[in-house]
């Protein structure tokens, strides 16, 4: 297991330090200059240069790269156009209220997945199996930031049961919770689909399984082999589908905190680019993508902690 | 026309296809169908209710949400199958290099798409775009680059399968050319699966131009986008909510079709895919 985990743990390191490197071509081959954008179109020649300067672009390119890369590691993602303020300090004061809205989503789907998908597979090729399957391929089809508009019209606007704006009172725990039931609805609706299809199809493998007709031919009370027995062990790629599912659920936070007008770091880069502050652009981008990996590497080690065939194939 | 009816005979592959063909059908002939310019200012009549000369209403400057609808279909079906044809050919092309070439090509090649695929795409896109300015060359580069990587994984797997194989190994052994072997013997066994899979994400591709849009970096004003008419309609939800159920209607119709149609595309034409 240790070497194992080892050898994840490099190839996460070294996943994040290629994805940097990716993120200083783009930025480099793109065309338009980040000096000229944080200035604005307004800006003289004179001034362009200037910002060049300090910023350092008109420094070679492998300085450039350098720069960027080993104060990259350092957390130093440069200081914010106008206040000065560290980059990283601004986007991990804005990460918790992105990862309460992803833990929101991962509940509603959780929640809602492994139940469906559970009474879908027992009653195989019923009318309620059909529904369900359908119902999981159309919220997966659904765009999130679509469902965030029509709940929020819904629920907030029409029915006014929830409310519409805000991340609730600081402080106030039921409050909040109460302020993140939409936004997450909105994040998570996707991944009930994702994973009702999941542990419909590995429950309809594991009921299959030898030790499952054992368990049977025991005469052990049916409700105890499919959620004692059966369920315990088809649940096990849902891990996997929420380490990929929590990238994703990133990219629907930055819908969510917009249409709900919740602080977060979509929000955040957002307003950044409004304000044309790219500094924090980067440093976004940056952090959420490390983010994502690392939740990666967790879920990978999670796995191969249950389930020793995984360690042995890597 | 076997196929054709193979999806017929399938309840919601026959609903997905019917979606296909309204949309399609009416972002062509978008024209034809209304009688007012998508982009055309008409101050008086801003925020009419829907009604027989305004099918959906008008919107904050008076502009007719119906035929906006109708136009923002050319965009959006513009956008998804331009920018999947050139993931997809791209795709292809480097997982056929990546699967036939040397180990350690292939090693740097899958560390490259790994990264690339450690990018939550929406912040990728709002950090592009930022460099850009909104248009939607912007919006299709971003979708290249998300969508590439998986398209050159999965060529590459089963180019890595069929290197091995004895039909691969003879024409080695009578001297084709490695051009000639990719072209002939691996592109064809390896280019179906990949389609159907291509044409599945052509509702996410969809959800993209409009994501982007609706943050005002897609198009720009005045082209109707259905991202961009969510975006009015998030403005004035209190007071006019119809035009942001206008602007989510044809996304949420045009991904179901897609989704459904793809599905069932995949049930028949590749069991194995189930699933994916």
């Amino acid at each position: 297991m240790l070497a194992y985990a080892a050898k994840r743990l490099g190839l996460s390191v070294v996943i994040v330090s290629v994805a940097m490197a990716l993120l200083f071509c783009m930025i480099y081959l793109i065309p338009g200059d980040p000096a000229s954008v944080a200035l604005g179109p307004r800006a003289s020649e004179a001034m362009k240069e200037a910002l060049r300067v300090r910023m350092g672009l008109d420094q070679p390119v492998w300085t450039q790269f350098w720069n960027f890369y080993s104060s990259a590691w350092r957390g130093d993602f440069g200081n914010e156009v106008l206040s000065g303020r560290p980059v990283i300090e601004v986007v991990l004061q804005q990460l918790p209220y992105t990862l309460a809205l992803i833990v929101g989503g991962i509940t509603w789907s959780v929640g809602l997945g492994i139940p469906l998908g559970c009474w879908a597979a027992v009653k195989r090729g019923s009318f309620a199996d059909r529904v369900v399957g359908v119902l999981s391929v159309a919220v997966i089809a659904v765009p999130s930031f679509v469902v965030a508009i029509y709940a929020l019209l819904i629920f907030a606007v029409s029915l006014r049961w929830l409310p519409a704006i805000g991340a609730g009172e600081p402080g106030h725990l039921g409050d909040q919770l109460i302020h993140l039931i939409l936004p997450s609805l909105a994040v998570g609706l996707g991944w009930v689909g994702y994973i009702a299809r999941m542990v419909r199809a590995s429950m309809l493998e594991v009921l299959e399984a030898p030790h499952i007709r054992t368990a049977r031919a025991f005469g052990l009370p049916d409700a105890l082999v499919t959620y004692r027995y059966a369920l315990t062990i088809a649940i096990l790629p849902t891990v996997t589908l929420l380490g990929i599912g929590i990238g994703q659920m990133l990219s629907s936070a930055v819908f969510a905190e917009i249409v709900f007008a919740r602080p977060g770091v979509g929000r955040l880069v957002y307003d950044a680019i409004l304000t044309r502050n790219f500094p924090v652009v980067t440093g976004a981008v940056l952090v959420t993508t490390a983010f994502f990996v690392l939740v990666n590497l967790i879920a990978d080690l999670v796995i191969g902690a249950l389930d020793p065939r995984v360690r042995s194939s890597f | 026309m076997g196929q054709v009816r193979r999806v017929l005979r399938e309840p919601l592959g026959a609903f997905g296809l019917a979606l296909v063909v309204l949309v399609v059908v009416m972002s062509i002939f978008a024209g034809l169908l209304t009688q007012y310019d998508p982009a055309g200012l008409s101050p008086r009549d801003r925020f009419l209710d829907p009604s027989t000369t305004h099918l959906l209403g008008t919107d904050q400057l008076g502009r007719d949400l119906f035929s906006r609808v109708l136009f923002g279909g050319r965009i959006a079906l513009y956008v998804a199958l331009v920018s999947t044809a050139i993931s997809l050919a791209a795709g292809i092309v480097l997982g056929l290099i990546a699967g036939y070439g040397p180990r350690w090509l292939d090693n740097v090649m899958i560390l490259l798409f790994d990264a690339l695929k450690s990018f939550p795409t929406v912040m990728l896109a709002l950090a592009l775009v930022t460099l850009t300015g909104p248009s939607l060359t912007a919006v299709m580069v971003v979708v290249i680059i998300v969508n590439v990587p998986g398209y050159a994984r999965i060529i590459r797997t089963q180019t890595i399968a069929l290197k091995s194989s004895e039909f691969v190994m003879a024409a080695q052994s009578m001297g084709a050319s490695t051009a000639r072997i990719l072209r002939v013997h691996i592109l064809p066994n390896v280019i179906g699966p990949i389609v159907i899979l291509a044409s599945m994400d052509i509702p996410v591709v969809i959800a993209i131009e409009a994501g982007m849009s609706f943050l005002g970096l897609g198009v720009r004003p005045p082209t109707p986008s259905w991202g961009s008419i969510l975006n009015d309609g998030f403005a004035n939800i209190r007071e006019t909510p119809w035009i942001a159920i206008a602007g989510g209607l044809p996304i949420i119709v045009t991904t179901l079709g897609f989704t459904f149609l793809g599905e069932t595309l995949r049930d028949i034409f590749d069991p194995r895919l189930k699933g994916r």
